[in-house]
């Protein structure tokens, strides 16, 4: 993958380059995207920045919640997107209160 | 009193011989109907606990219930409707509507906390029951893909519901 991206690198113009190496270390634009399907979140594990975006797309016909034990819970309507903005303390494991089975996990890198 | 023990036994057998003939292979139009049939009796059991519950958790818990079940349930008619089936009634069908009228009347007797760990104790007990049902009868049995699809959906949404249940039973101890 690096090599490939030095041989682009070495093909295209440089400001360009500059322009798709941001893009794909900071490949979500500030969001980070988890679908939730058939009961499961997608991906189940995340890494996020602080500051940035989560928003998870629920594409069942349940809703269901990001629910930290003890702490933050988002609420995802059927067929709707919600959204929180991460914090530095949001490395944490998240669970839907309705259907404890599903599961996920963030990771907040420095 | 020997009596009234008798017919409780009665009702014992006719649930597991029904149980037991679908055992023998239920079809692709019973399975539809049996699990239907579990939705059904999951909204209304629900539609009781709303009108009787003041807690928030149990509360929260039967709209999630009446909800989802409703959901799995329009998506099961929808499905039978493109596979063209019609649902067939059974055995199986017939026990659980039984039993749960049963189960209806007696929580119907009782209120507030008592009806509140009556009616959540048997959501865990009825979950576990649909789900051991789906796991080693009804999904090995499903002929049609597109429904056995569905009734693994219907297994992890009611696996949630069960552990969901458990959560709330523990609260309330």
């Amino acid at each position: 993958m690096t090599a490939r991206l030095l041989n682009r690198r070495q093909l295209l113009a440089t400001g360009a380059v500059v322009l798709v190496g941001n893009t794909l270390a900071r490949a979500r634009n500030g969001t980070v995207h988890v679908t939730i399907e058939t009961l499961a979140f997608l991906p189940a594990e995340i890494e996020v920045k602080a500051g940035e975006t989560i928003e998870w797309t629920n594409k069942d016909r349940f809703a269901h919640t990001a629910t930290v034990e003890g702490g933050w819970e988002v609420l995802i309507p059927p067929g709707k997107v919600a959204t929180r903005i991460a914090t530095a303390t949001d490395t944490v494991e998240y669970y839907c209160r309705f259907h404890p089975n599903m599961k996920g996990r963030i990771k907040v890198s420095a | 009193m020997k009596t009234l023990f008798a017919l409780f036994g009665a009702a014992c057998l006719v649930l597991t011989a029904s149980l037991a003939n679908a055992a023998d292979k239920p079809t692709d139009p019973q399975i539809a109907h049996i699990a239907y049939t579990a939705g059904v009796i999951d909204v209304e059991a629900a539609r009781l606990a709303l009108s009787k519950t003041t807690s928030a958790d149990v509360k929260a818990f039967a709209e999630s219930m009446q909800k989802d079940h409703e959901a799995v349930n329009d998506m099961a008619l929808a499905l039978v409707k493109k596979l063209n089936v019609t649902p067939e009634d059974n055995a199986t069908s017939q026990a659980l509507s039984t039993a749960a009228e049963e189960k209806r009347a007696e929580l119907g007797k009782l209120d507030g906390a008592a009806f509140d760990k009556a009616y959540i104790d048997n959501e865990v007990a009825f979950h576990q029951q649909v789900n051991g049902a789906l796991e080693t009868l009804l999904i090995p049995s499903a002929q049609n893909a597109e429904l056995k699809g569905l009734l693994e959906t219907g297994l992890k949404l009611f696996q949630g519901h069960q552990q969901h249940a458990e959560h709330v039973a523990a609260g309330l101890k």
